[in-house]
């Protein structure tokens, strides 16, 4: 194989501006993020509700508002989880076949510019389109919060607020990236998004489920009965970090609940001296949320780089 | 220098299925190649390892001296390409493509606006640069893929059958504006399978038949090889024996009687100043004639018939 004159950058800011204006002038996404905003300030404004009558007494009040909820509304926490997924697949579903729908695909490419820049850029252009609407969502939120409670919030509020703010990106990236592969290797829109639908719904709804019955069937029949419940809360544990959702939950619950020590099964010799209740420093919870981040980030680096490969073989001839 | 375009023993196969086979062909500076073909003969996939976006499975291929595979961008920024039924992002306007285009191929400010200006004056859609192209219809779309070709302007020129479902009024202005560039000194290869559109414009043409090159040359020269180099002259004449008249003036290699009155001659050249003087000499009122001009749909179907009888 020759190696390849020029650079496989070029153009690449081209593509992110162009599809990041598609993006926002887009009624599907306009549509989306108005949602989001809606439905993230009505679970704010309902935590904040809850939250006026103890207001004296709360050293994160920042932090709860993210994390509680009042019934029948979920957590702006959930809210996230639940949504983000919705507008990465919105953002990616047709960000590659369209191009051959459209006919585009082989005037683009006889443009000096390799695929990586045109992929690349429509990845970072659903990135950065995210990253906006989340930002927007998490000043509105942090100005609420000031308007209705009229408590600054600590340093070490934000901080905690930001790590889980760019968690949330990192989120949406997954959900992103794996949009973007089905829109690769289908050659219809409506398959790719339907087939991406499928696959938040079973992580979103039925892996948890699915999750405590293999544990449950694989549980071991020999052996004490204490090790085996600990076999099959692990592996049950093991089972449900395969998912996003799972990861993403561990990470805003590490980073909005001070009070978070631990993710899985703890015996009481590890928590020997443990406080219970008392908040963990900052630095102490992100070492560790740094396991399930790391889980993120692997995941959308592998989806990437599954699309790369599958892009790179495709012919162009529509 | 070298020619623009030079290929030897290209081949390009999927699996089992060979599209390309053994196509060597040199395109020269300045002319326009047609290649002609029926569809699914190879012809898109010869254009695309010109251009770097197909990797062939043998032989080599040269644009501009370069290795389109080695080079890439280099030899994209020198061509211009208006692929088959070209598309664009249709919410967007016809200036908005062109100038995504544009920077795409490292062009920006006050010289991609006025290359786009002059581009859409020259397709005649200045009038709706600002309109979305969704609203453009099949010609038009077409014209502003070749607005497109311009603004880049390249050292070669390939358009892969741009006049395919444009109605005969738009089918004629498209090959106006590649006969102006053409007088420009473009080097322009095209790509068609309506050989009658495009023998006009063509300097020289490559038939390809099942992913082979059988027949090259000037449309004139592949009349010759198939026809045995023989002029074909109508006449129509009156009076006694005019058919023995006719077979019997020097040159005439062939007379065949067409009915009423009318004749096919073959000659060896072009024997119709002899014809009026010979005609007249013997009584035989000459009413009319004609040079019969070759057309490419003659050749084409004159030498698939041949590999129909070989077969």
């Amino acid at each position: 194989m020759p190696r390849r004159g020029g650079s496989p950058w070029k153009g690449l800011w081209t593509v992110v501006g162009k599809e990041m204006a598609d993006h926002f002038s887009s009624v599907r996404i306009r549509i989306l993020a108005g949602l989001v905003v809606l439905s993230a300030a009505g679970a704010v404004y309902a935590a904040i509700g809850n939250l006026r009558d103890t207001v004296g007494e709360d050293p994160f009040l920042l932090l709860h508002i993210f994390t509680t909820a009042r019934q029948p509304l979920i957590s702006f926490m959930a809210f996230l989880g639940f949504l983000v997924p919705l507008v990465a697949i919105a953002l990616g579903f047709d960000a590659v076949n369209s191009e051959y729908g459209n006919r585009t695909m082989s005037r683009i490419l006889s443009q000096p510019i390799y695929r990586d820049a045109l992929l690349v850029g429509k990845f970072l252009a659903g990135l950065f389109t995210m990253a906006i609407v989340l930002l927007a969502l998490w000043l509105l939120i942090i100005g609420l919060a000031l308007f209705f409670l009229g408590i600054p919030p600590s340093g070490e509020e934000v901080i905690r607020a930001f790590a889980f703010l760019l968690a949330t990106l990192v989120y949406g990236g997954v959900w992103l990236a794996l949009s973007m592969m089905f829109s690769t290797v289908f050659r219809q829109p409506a398959t790719a998004a339907l087939t991406a639908l499928a696959v938040w719904l079973l992580f979103a709804v039925f892996w948890p489920m699915l999750t405590s019955v293999l544990a449950e069937a694989f549980r071991p029949e020999n052996g004490d009965m204490i090790t085996a419940a600990l076999t099959q809360v692990k592996m049950q544990l093991t089972l449900a970090r395969l998912s996003p959702n799972t990861l993403y939950s561990e990470v805003a619950l590490g980073l909005l609940n001070p009070a978070t020590k631990a993710f899985g099964p703890l015996f009481l010799a590890q928590m020997q001296g443990v406080l219970l209740g008392s908040p963990l420093p900052v630095t102490q919870s992100l070492l560790l949320v740094w396991p399930p981040v790391t889980g993120l980030v692997s995941a959308v680096i592998l989806l990437f780089a599954l699309t790369y490969v599958l892009f790179q073989r495709q012919e162009i001839r529509a | 220098m070298s020619a623009p375009i030079e290929a030897k023993g290209l081949a390009k196969r999927y699996g089992s299925f060979t599209a390309v086979e053994d196509v060597s062909l040199t395109i020269e500076a300045g002319e326009v190649y047609g290649l002609l073909g029926p569809n699914g003969s190879g012809k898109t996939t010869m254009i695309l390892m010109i251009l770097g976006l197909t990797e062939a499975s043998h032989g080599d291929i040269r644009v501009l001296g370069l290795n389109p595979l080695r080079d890439p961008l280099e030899v994209k920024r020198r061509v211009g390409y208006l692929p088959d039924s070209v598309g664009f992002y249709g919410t967007m306007t016809a200036r908005q493509n062109l100038r995504y285009t544009g920077r795409l191929a490292g062009l920006s400010g006050k010289d991609l606006d006025g290359r786009i200006e002059a581009a859409l004056s020259r397709v005649r859609l200045t009038d709706v640069g600002d309109s979305r192209v969704n609203t453009f219809s099949h010609g038009m779309r077409q014209r502003l893929g070749l607005a497109e070709v311009l603004v880049k302007r390249p050292s070669i020129i390939i358009l892969d059958e741009p006049t395919t479902g444009m109605d005969p009024q738009a089918t004629q202005e498209f090959l106006e504006l590649i006969g102006e560039l053409k007088a420009e000194g473009n080097t322009v290869l095209l790509s068609s399978h309506l050989l009658g559109q495009v023998q006009a414009v063509c300097d020289r043409v490559g038939l390809f038949h099942r992913g082979r090159v059988v027949l090259e040359g000037t449309v004139q020269g592949i009349a010759d090889r198939i026809f045995g180099g023989h002029y074909r002259i109508d006449v129509t004449a009156r009076g006694a024996a005019a058919g023995e008249a006719l077979a019997g003036i020097p040159g005439v290699a062939q007379v065949a009687e067409l009915g009423d009155h009318r004749f096919r001659l073959k000659a060896k050249s072009d024997i119709r100043r002899d014809l009026v003087q010979q005609l007249s000499d013997q009584k035989v009122d000459l009413l009319e004639m004609s040079l019969v001009e070759v057309s490419l749909d003659e050749v084409y179907n004159s030498y698939f018939r041949e590999v129909a009888h070989a077969a």
